[in-house]
């Protein structure tokens, strides 16, 4: 009944080679994140890459895992936001976050890290509408987006 | 005192131990499903001690994003004397927790922390009590701390000891003493919010992440006109998808399951079904005509004094208008998610319900099971500002797990949460008011077109689509609220024109009506001042006698640095015009005030609003955490800029077209004002909400910003471009 092949695709997740097993190489990665690799940081918003809530840094780039197909990850560099840092050993977008209390829900507060801490990473010293411009395609309804600003104002004046 | 000597006697009857909940829980019904006491009354229903010391709070409010978990905490370690991280808390478990109602019109605080804070009082009471007997002190020699009770000789008694790992098997004290505001350590302070760290490392655990063991993954095939029937569903046409399990299909009610999420995502995008034609949705270019043309149900009068038509007749000056405001969506970011699982003939329904208890009657009655038989529990979810899709997540998953008999996990996609979670309805209001010569109100008429019923159940979309047994009520809120006015004039009358009928299933979002309402008359009001060439905030204070509600007004005066002068301004050249605007409500007019200054620019060619600072001066009486409280007073500034400016569901005669982020537009980052906020606290007075209050003075605020920029005033929301250079045109 399959009309599919399931295929594996090698990549590195967090640091760790890991192997999917797929019969849809057109998956999208969010998938096979948070269903085979259980990494649940990345969340499902929109599947449209519109609101940033699945956003991973692929080979360092922020990317929105619900538009990329599986199949086309192999041989990448994948990180989630449990890979950008630890409770230990936190990023410093992480370690701002909670300084600034700048999470309600918390449902977007995975894009509004990882998009952070890639757009830091380019932009080490951002004026607050840079900032803001870096993030206007991440998508907050709870409204926190005062205190996220704050927070990657933060994060940038202490890396 | 009949609590106290009930609390002794519970006490002294487990000999030196408590009594064991369920020996003394009392009679249940035989077939309740509670893991524990759950009934309002009773100490055990809210809290447990642990052999280990450690607390469990149970509460029937949940934490919608908003941080009130860490509220709960607070309040009860307060109470219990202990340290803040020895205290977890259970949410909105029907098995587990009290009925406390929905979590919505900001009371989680107000009504479900104060019932915990009693309890707790009580629970501290009767621990002093227990240690007293032990050491044969009288209790007031005695005085909890850090979690043990201390005699004057040092001795000290864990709480663990005391109680530990039993029940209290004690009624809630009306009359436990609460502790005054100056023994205060923990409530009132700014402690950080228990979950944010799990959330930023991505440990926390949403619905959407839950997994219960041999789980199915589940989507609903929703009809492209959302009153059709699938007449042919064409299960070949997914046979081919790897991973399916079932094709279900009644009436209406579609759905599909697999072993995979992406294969029930596939199988949901690639499934035939032949549906039957259905346009029964208004025009909506000819929206407000439909909402005026729709049969009205019941005329209620929400306040009336005097004979405001006669004072508006005979009044020197009469003003006239009529405002609106669009039909929203929730717009959650994460869609809706739920699992359900049947086990032995017994439902167990996860899900990020605001109303666990509600859910249980409501699913119950689509399976037709006993209530007895239904177990709901909340897991957190995105954020939830109203009944959204939740609850329909819920009865999706529970009729697709009865048909395939495993459980079973739906999330909704972007299409489905954007088109079927219910709205805010549709809301339409005429004023009229009368001026004497010296500008002084002398008459107030208000006529607001909403549609009938309350904060009762919405019906689930399951089980509307499949024919199955709901309801049928509309619940859009109370939204009748704020249409009253807070203010002293002579001769007032407001009514609401309850209609039969809605064009979406309504629900409540984010201060239902209170929102609305206040923007009619705070805008309207603000027009009166124009026309009396009036300063907004002094025309204000002449009619406003609450001396809290007159704090509010001047401390946001002189937070807004606001320059007392009439509106407009008339001094502006250029192409971006400046201007500022004022609102005040007493939320419901009976509790929580707020005053709120909007700044905006207007760019007059393009017709774009830039709200760029919001002040807002806040009194909810007590606060548990002032900067919880200021979360919500961002989120109330933020949201609701974005509904006043950008947010409007767009629909042909079949369905919803706004369906997803770049349909529906909301505030992006580049847009997000700057908010100053000033929190007044009163630790000694009862704590009032917080989650809405400050969402009702926004768009009135930045209406009457407009006018002060521009002399233009905008009476229908949202405030597009195209609107406001359609009204600058015909200045």
């Amino acid at each position: 009944m399959s009309q599919t092949v399931a295929r594996t695709v090698a990549m590195t997740v967090n640091g760790r080679a890991v192997s999917v097993t797929v019969d849809d190489p057109a998956m999208p990665l969010l998938y096979a994140l948070r269903n085979d690799l259980g990494l649940t940081g990345p969340h499902y918003g929109c599947g449209l890459g519109q609101c940033g809530a699945c956003t991973v840094h692929v080979d360092g780039a922020a990317m929105r895992s619900c538009l990329l197909p599986v199949g086309e990850l192999a041989g990448k560099q994948v990180t989630t936001l449990e890979g950008l840092g630890t409770p230990d050993r936190p990023h410093p977008v992480q370690a701002a976050f909670i300084a600034e209390q700048a999470v309600q829900c918390g449902y977007c507060a995975n894009g509004m890290i990882m998009e952070s801490a890639a757009f830091l990473a380019r932009t080490p010293k951002p004026s607050e509408a840079q900032v803001r411009e870096a993030l206007a395609n991440n998508i907050c309804r709870c409204g926190t987006q005062p205190r996220v600003v704050r927070a990657v104002l933060r994060a940038a004046s202490q890396a | 005192m009949d609590g106290m000597a009930l609390s002794r006697r519970g006490l002294i009857q487990a000999g030196g131990g408590l009594v064991i909940a369920f020996a003394a829980a009392g009679p249940k019904p035989a077939a309740a499903w509670t893991e524990k006491p759950v009934a309002l009354e009773q100490v055990d229903s809210f809290l447990a001690i642990g052999a280990d010391g450690r607390i469990t709070v149970y509460v029937g409010k949940v934490d919608l994003g908003t941080g009130v978990r860490t509220g709960f905490a607070q309040i009860a370690a307060e109470e219990l004397e202990v340290p803040l991280d020895r205290v977890a808390v259970v949410e909105g478990d029907t098995a587990l927790t009290p009925d406390q109602g929905p979590t919505y019109g900001s009371l989680s605080i107000q009504i479900g922390g104060v019932q915990l804070r009693q309890a707790a009082a009580t629970a501290r009471a009767a621990l002093v009590a227990e240690a007293a007997r032990r050491v044969g002190l009288p209790a007031e020699a005695l005085r909890a701390e850090s979690g043990a009770v201390v005699a004057p000789d040092g001795r000290r008694l864990a709480y663990a000891e005391l109680v530990g790992g039993k029940a209290f098997s004690l009624a809630v004290d009306p009359g436990a003493t609460i502790k005054p505001p100056e023994q205060r350590r923990i409530v009132g302070r700014p402690v950080p919010r228990v979950d944010i760290p799990d959330k930023v490392f991505g440990r926390f655990r949403y619905v959407h992440d839950l997994k219960v063991p041999g789980m199915l993954h589940g989507r609903a095939v929703r009809p492209p006109a959302m009153g059709a029937t699938a007449e042919a569903v064409d299960e070949a046409s997914v046979a081919g998808i790897p991973g399916i399990v079932k094709v279900v299909h009644e009436k209406g009610f579609v759905g599909v399951v697999a072993e995979t999420e992406w294969a029930a995502i596939r199988a949901q995008q690639a499934l035939k079904v032949r549906w039957s034609a259905w346009a029964g949705l208004p025009d909506q270019a000819k929206l407000w005509e439909h909402v005026r043309a729709t049969p009205v149900g019941q005329r209620q009068v929400t306040s009336e004094k005097g004979d405001p038509a006669a004072a508006i007749q005979g009044a020197a000056r009469r003003l006239s208008a009529s405002y609106d405001f669009a039909i929203h969506t929730h717009g959650s970011m994460g869609p809706s998610c739920a699992v359900a699982e049947f086990k032995d003939g017994r439902l167990t329904s996860w899900s990020a319900s605001q109303a666990t208890h509600n859910l249980r009657k409501q699913l119950a009655m689509m399976l037709g099971l006993p209530v007895e038989q239904v177990r709901c529990i909340y897991l957190e979810g995105a954020g939830c500002y109203g009944r959204n899709g939740h609850e329909d997540a819920a009865a999706d998953a529970a009729l697709l797990a009865r048909a395939v008999g495993r459980p079973v996990r739906v999330q909704w996609m972007r299409a489905e949460e954007h088109g079927w979670d219910p709205k805010g309805p549709p809301t339409l209001i005429d004023l009229r008011a009368g001026l004497d010569a010296q500008g002084k109100v002398v008459g107030w008429e208000s006529e607001a077109y909403i549609p009938k019923g309350a904060g009762g159940n919405v019906d689930l979309v399951a089980a509307d689509l499949a024919g199955l047994p709901k309801e049928s009520l509309l619940s859009p809120g109370n939204i009748v609220h704020n249409l009253a006015q807070p203010y002293a004039l002579p001769a007032v009358r407001t009514v609401c024109h309850r209609l039969e009928t809605t064009p979406f299933r309504p629900s409540w979002i984010r201060t239902p009506g209170r929102m609305q309402n206040t923007y009619a008359n705070e805008a309207f009001l603000d027009e009166l001042a124009a026309a009396a060439g009036a300063d907004p905030i002094e025309y204000r204070l002449s009619v406003l006698d609450d001396p809290r509600g007159r704090e509010v007004l001047e401390r946001v005066a002189r937070l807004a640095n606001w320059q007392t002068r009439p509106s407009p301004r008339r001094d502006q050249t250029g192409e971006v015009l400046r201007g500022r605007g004022v609102t005040y409500v007493k939320y419901e007019l009976v509790r929580t005030y707020v005053a709120g200054v909007a700044e905006v620019e207007v760019n007059r060619r393009s017709g774009d609003i830039r709200v760029t600072r919001f002040f807002c001066a806040h009194d909810c009486g007590q606060v548990i955490n002032p900067d919880a409280v200021k979360a919500q007073i961002e989120g109330n500034v933020v949201s609701t800029v974005s509904r006043t400016l950008l947010e409007e569901l767009t629909f042909d005669r079949s369905t919803v077209t706004s369906l997803d982020w770049a349909g529906y537009r909301t505030i992006a980052f580049p847009q997000v004002p700057e908010i100053v906020i000033e929190l007044i606290d009163r630790p000694a007075d009862r704590p009032w909400g917080a989650g809405e209050p400050a969402a009702a003075v926004v768009p009135s605020a930045v209406s009457n910003a407009v006018f002060d920029a521009t002399g233009v005033r905008l009476r229908s929301v949202p405030f597009t471009p195209a609107k406001v250079r359609a009204a600058l045109q015909g200045a």
